[in-house]
């Protein structure tokens, strides 16, 4: 029975760590940044799309996917990872719809999501999933919801989020910074905290970006490049502007 | 003791079914809508035990809807149709659903009607009967059914044959739900 000792492959660390689930923590951290940010009746999630090679379909990479017709999820981490999770969760979807006779609630869904992901770290012969989650859609008052994973299994619900990549810290916390601390937000203003939170790491602008809307009772849309692209010289303007002024103020002064 | 009734047009398929739930001599209730919407062009009647007709319809449905969820690509209407009987003849010899149907649906501009029972026979048919209302109305389908006929006329056709059972058949079936599915989706005839 040797053998059912080498199985488990998370265990405790002497000062309390699971090395696995940190380094998958780190594979998060390697992937490409996605934001979701919640509005007054809608919610926008962004993710970041890395240059695909020459001659590869850039439509075959997928990264803002549709679990259940009120259900979408946005990823950070391993794309390979994303993908059995994402199907357990439909699977899961369609199977309360089935024994419940009703939609399961977005807070369900997390909850699933995370509960698989923490029995990934806990059982023998299992590797943690390289994936954090965010999951966008409406509650059953029909008020939006925004809710993120881990590869530990925990999950937390927010009003605007940033997960994957090196700078998720200081993505979510100029989130912080610019997240209106009462009345919450329109559907423009949305759109451009989010597309100013991905312009923190994304370079070249709207090309490399993808950004979905989800409304109430409509199918989900995602942005197109010339509306994008609207959006992001509408923030370059008004940086521009921001700066003239500083300066013009600075040679006031001066 | 189920009546069904299909006819498939020119880019539409009409489903009609009576609405009555009875066991014995009793009845239970008499406004149950047969007719299952597995996605938005497509439709199934079912006649059987009102519990195997629920669970089969609705397992059904929710794997269709799970199938597009994965491949984003809905099932076609003779996919589906295949699908469908193949979920039949594999529980043939397990536990068999005893459920007999005619299912319909409308892709890209084109209808089709398939007849299925719970043996696991699938036939595409243009017009079809499920049930004793079958014995009753297959002549007047066969009479009365054009190639290219109007919408209208289908429905009409179809009212014929629940006036035919109505006029001859033994069980009182007053209430049906008829249900027409067209490029624009389905919408319920009162």
């Amino acid at each position: 029975m040797a053998a059912s000792y080498d199985r488990a492959i998370t265990v405790f660390s002497p000062d309390g760590h699971l090395f696995q689930v940190e380094y998958a923590i780190e594979a998060v951290k390697r992937g490409s940044s996605v934001v979701g940010v919640r509005a007054a009746d809608m919610l926008v999630v962004g993710v970041e799309r890395r240059a695909t090679a020459k001659l590869q379909d850039p439509r075959t990479i997928r990264k803002i996917v549709k679990v259940d017709a009120h259900l979408t999820l946005a990823f950070a981490g391993l794309t390979a990872d994303a993908r059995v999770l994402i199907d357990k969760a439909r699977l899961e979807a369609q199977s309360y719809r089935l024994t419940c006779e009703d939609a399961p609630s977005l807070e369900y869904m997390a909850r699933f999501i995370a509960r698989t992901q923490q029995k990934y770290t806990q059982r023998g012969g299992m590797r943690p999933f390289g994936v954090s989650c965010m999951l966008a859609g409406f509650g059953t008052d029909g008020q939006p919801q925004l809710y993120q994973t881990d590869p530990a299994g925990t999950h937390s619900a927010w009003k605007a989020n940033a997960i994957g990549g090196k700078s998720s810290k200081n993505m979510r916390e100029f989130l912080e910074k610019n997240y209106p601390t009462e009345g919450g937000l329109d559907e423009a203003a949305a759109v451009k905290l989010c597309i100013k939170t991905l312009l923190e790491v994304v370079d070249s602008g709207a090309k490399n970006m993808e950004i979905c809307l989800i409304r109430r009772d409509t199918p989900v849309e995602t942005m197109s490049d010339t509306d994008m692209a609207a959006v992001v010289a509408q923030i370059e303007a008004e940086a521009e502007e921001a700066k003239k002024a500083s300066a013009g103020s600075s040679m006031e002064t001066s | 003791m189920d009546s069904l009734f299909g006819v498939a047009g020119d880019g539409f398929v009409v489903l009609a079914a009576d609405a009555q739930v009875a066991r014995s001599i009793l009845l239970y209730q008499n406004d149950l809508d047969k007719i299952k919407e597995l996605d938005s062009h497509k439709m199934m009647a079912l006649a059987g035990p009102q519990a195997d007709c629920n669970l089969f319809g609705e397992y059904i449905q929710k794997n269709m809807a799970l199938y597009e969820l994965n491949n984003d690509l809905r099932l076609s209407t003779k996919a589906a149709a295949n699908y469908i009987r193949r979920e039949l003849a594999t529980a043939l010899r397990k536990g068999p659903y005893q459920v007999n149907m005619l299912m319909g649906g409308v892709d890209a501009g084109a209808a089709a009607l398939y007849w299925l029972d719970y043996l696991g026979t699938l036939q595409p048919v243009k017009y079809g009967a499920q049930g004793y209302g079958a014995a009753f109305t297959l002549s007047l389908l066969d009479r009365s059914y054009r190639v290219g006929m109007a919408e209208a006329d289908a429905v009409e056709l179809v009212r014929s044959c629940i006036a035919a059972l109505h006029k001859r058949f033994l069980i009182a079936q007053p209430n049906f739900v008829i249900k027409v599915v067209d490029k624009d989706g389905i919408r319920v005839l009162k």
